[in-house]
């Protein structure tokens, strides 16, 4: 634990807020000399709310789709001025503001190589605005733009694999993390501080009122995601993917998925669909071989 | 001062280097790409020290000038037309940020059709975002513009940013004999920019680009917009400050002839030149017909401009954009802004030269025929004409 805390608490995110604990884990790690450009989303909201401010580091939010953008911009700003070395640059958004609106300036971030740690929150929707589906949004999951209705159940399409897209841009590190395990994490974060040039973490955070869990579980099913393989935490330099390290390997055997599905409620109308819950825990299956896992 | 003959972007480039912009991120778009070319080519043959960014769209082009003028560093891009239309939402929050960022656009119009020339209202789409809107007639008042521009955005009486508006072609792609500013009488007249707040320091942590509540909100706003009415006194002074050091004198509003004129023509940018020409012919006959170019659209300078055509029995509108189900945007304004004034000529309205439609004198003298009865009446005919268009193709157009 860190001897003084950069994301201060009385923040307004929710009990059990898995993005509030993984932001913490990674301001403390990085330590003071620390710059964040934040996109637009639950983040920013809770933790800014004017006249007050969460945030023990510069923190800049300008728009949802540009946090790469503003967060390049920041990046010239201190090398004009010489104020670049020694200073750890974030860029945080939600899995919406990367996956979605904003994989744009986040392409363009790493091809252009600006030495910028980009974190992805991914809680899986937007939940900002109300739990609606993003690309993020995992196979079956109800939301309120994908809900479970008689016809069809949930969002028909599955997640995008983000990490490796961004692991193709040839950038010098790219991660998963997971807040179940902040070790992990904070090894990561710094790992990603390290490199001359792009980083990026995507890093698992649930969302009690967006997945429907309790907020004493949010942790249990952050790792119930690893222990299914659900959820796999890699890391590699490059883009060769034969050198990917898995990070955390899941029990032997792996727990079935049923087990992460079922204590959540953004998935209940699946629990009585075995045809369903079939196809997912193939298709988790299916990952876990291409990674080696199983 | 070196006399040069340059284009109108290349004019933009060369200011943005004498005032030693320091980070540049930009997208090319015609006819603004000159710019991202010429800036390009200065900082990789080592003739300016500067960040530049090869930005992968306006939007991010506009966000990474947000990021770096949040460090307090001097910032400048360039667009014109779809890139700044793709900026659109990130220029209020660079207003709203309070970052005295510059930008020439080159003035085009805006799709569909699809069509590269030049007219206004790309800029005058951005009338509301908060921004100074200066407008060139010359290739010289590029670059002289592009220079207040920095130092009027940067006074920390303002902190607001500044766009410059070059018509399309009509300078952008013209050469003309320009005089270039010595570096070190820039130096002097545009420090090296110093910004008054601590911005993005780990040693003072500031957060900025919070979340406001209707509790807080407006008066947001309101600060906003009386910086922008404080920058009107800035922008004389500046514009004062310029004449004394480089000798060339401006305003926000500048008048030709307009003394005993019965008719007035007011207008922006390039074609203010064309219709010196029509006037000099109306008065040959005999016509008292005046113009008024606005230099300044943003602060809208009322009072100048007043001061100017208050006398005219009729005020013409001459404009290169359009408001749809309503008119032309700087007609609805001077008519607004008119409106409470007690003694008010008549305002009419013609639009020309959209996407690129060449403004020829002649054009100015059709404008004064179909003012005349008007003004011979004292009754305003028609608000709102459209000039030199073909009623054939209209009709073609809208598939009838
Ligand atoms: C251009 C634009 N489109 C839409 C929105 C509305 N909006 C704000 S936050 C948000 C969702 C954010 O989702 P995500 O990035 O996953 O972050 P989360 O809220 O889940 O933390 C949306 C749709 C916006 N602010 N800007
Ligand atoms: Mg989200």
């Amino acid at each position: 634990m860190a001897d003084k805390e950069y994301f201060a608490s009385g923040h307004r995110g929710c009990a059990g807020c898995g993005m509030a604990s993984a932001v913490r884990t990674i301001l403390n790690a990085a330590g003071p000399n620390t710059i964040v450009a934040n996109a637009t989303g639950c983040l920013e909201v809770m933790t800014t709310g004017y006249p007050e401010s969460a945030w023990e580091v510069p923190w800049i939010h300008a728009a949802f789709e540009n946090a790469a953008a503003v967060a390049s911009g920041v990046e010239a700003g201190l090398k004009a001025r010489g104020r670049r070395e020694g200073v750890n640059l974030f860029a945080f958004a939600g899995d919406g503001g990367t996956f979605d609106i904003g994989i744009q300036a986040l392409s363009g971030m790493l091809e252009r190589g600006h030495k910028i740690c980009y974190v992805c929150y991914d809680n899986e929707a937007y939940m900002n605005t109300g739990i609606q589906r993003s690309a993020s949004t995992p196979f079956g999951a109800s939301t309120t733009t994908s809900p479970a209705g008689s016809v069809i159940p949930g969002k028909t399409q599955r997640k995008k694999p983000i990490a490796a897209i961004v692991a193709a841009h040839d950038i010098p590190y790219t991660a998963t993390a997971n807040i179940a395990y902040p070790l992990d994490l904070e090894k990561k974060v710094k790992k990603a501080l390290s490199v001359d040039g792009p980083s990026f973490i995507q890093v698992m955070c649930p969302c009690v009122p967006g997945w429907g869990i309790p907020s004493e579980k949010s942790m249990e099913i952050a790792r119930l995601a690893i222990e299914t393989g659900v959820f796999i935490l890699w890391d590699l330099e490059g883009a060769d993917f034969k050198n990917i390290k898995i990070t955390k390997l899941p029990p032997k055997p792996r727990k079935p998925v049923l087990d992460y599905l079922k204590v959540q409620s953004r998935f209940k109308h699946l629990v009585d669909k075995p045809d369903l819950i079939e196809k997912i825990q193939k298709e988790v299956d299916e990952k876990c071989k291409m990674y080696g896992i199983d | 001062m070196v006399k040069e003959v340059i284009k109108g972007n290349f004019a933009t480039a060369v200011a943005a280097k004498l005032a030693r912009a320091e980070v540049i991120p930009a997208y090319p778009i015609t006819p603004s790409t000159l710019f991202p070319e010429q800036i390009s080519e200065f900082v990789n043959n080592g003739e300016m020290k500067c960040e530049y960014i090869p930005v992968e769209s306006e939007h991010s082009a506009m966000s990474a000038c947000i990021g770096a003028a949040a460090c307090g560093v001097r910032t400048c891009t360039a667009t014109s037309s779809q890139g700044l239309a793709l900026m659109h939402e990130m220029l209020f929050i660079a207003s709203g940020m309070r970052l005295p960022i510059v930008m020439p656009v080159a003035n085009r119009a805006l799709s569909a059709p699809i069509n590269i020339w030049g007219d206004h209202s790309d800029t005058m789409a951005e009338r509301d975002v908060g921004w100074l809107h200066f407008y060139a007639q010359t290739n010289q008042e590029c670059i002289d513009l592009t220079l207040v521009a920095f130092k009027v955005s940067e006074n920390k009486k303002v902190l607001l940013p500044s766009m410059i508006g070059l018509d399309a072609f009509v300078l952008t792609h013209t050469m003309e004999p320009v005089d270039v500013p010595e570096q070190d009488k820039v130096d002097a007249f545009l420090p090296k920019y110093e910004s008054p707040y601590c911005w993005l320091d780990p040693a003072r942590p500031m957060t900025i680009g919070s979340f406001a509540t209707p509790e807080y909100y407006m008066e947001f706003k309101l600060a906003e917009e009386m910086a922008m009415e404080r920058s009107s006194a800035v922008i004389d002074e500046v514009f004062e400050d310029f004449e004394k050091r480089f000798g060339r004198k401006y305003q926000k509003v500048v008048g030709y002839k307009t003394e005993d004129a019965d008719v007035i023509m007011v207008m922006i940018g390039s074609m203010f030149g064309t219709a010196k020409a029509a006037v000099d012919n109306l008065r040959k006959k005999g016509i008292k017909a005046g113009l008024v170019k606005m230099t300044v659209y943003r602060p809208f300078p009322t009072k100048e401009l007043y001061a100017l055509v208050k006398s005219a029995k009729v005020v013409a509108i001459v404009e290169r954009a359009y408001s749809y189900g309503h008119g032309g945007p700087l007609f609805a304004d001077v008519s607004g802004a008119f409106y409470n004034m007690e003694k008010k000529p008549m305002m009419l309205n013609y639009i020309i030269g959209l996407g690129g439609r060449d403004i020829v004198p002649k054009d100015f003298e059709t404008i004064y025929d179909k003012v005349k009865p008007s003004m011979e009446t004292g009754k305003a005919r028609m608000r709102v004409e459209w000039i030199n268009v073909n009623e054939e193709a209209v009709k073609e157009a809208e598939g009838l």
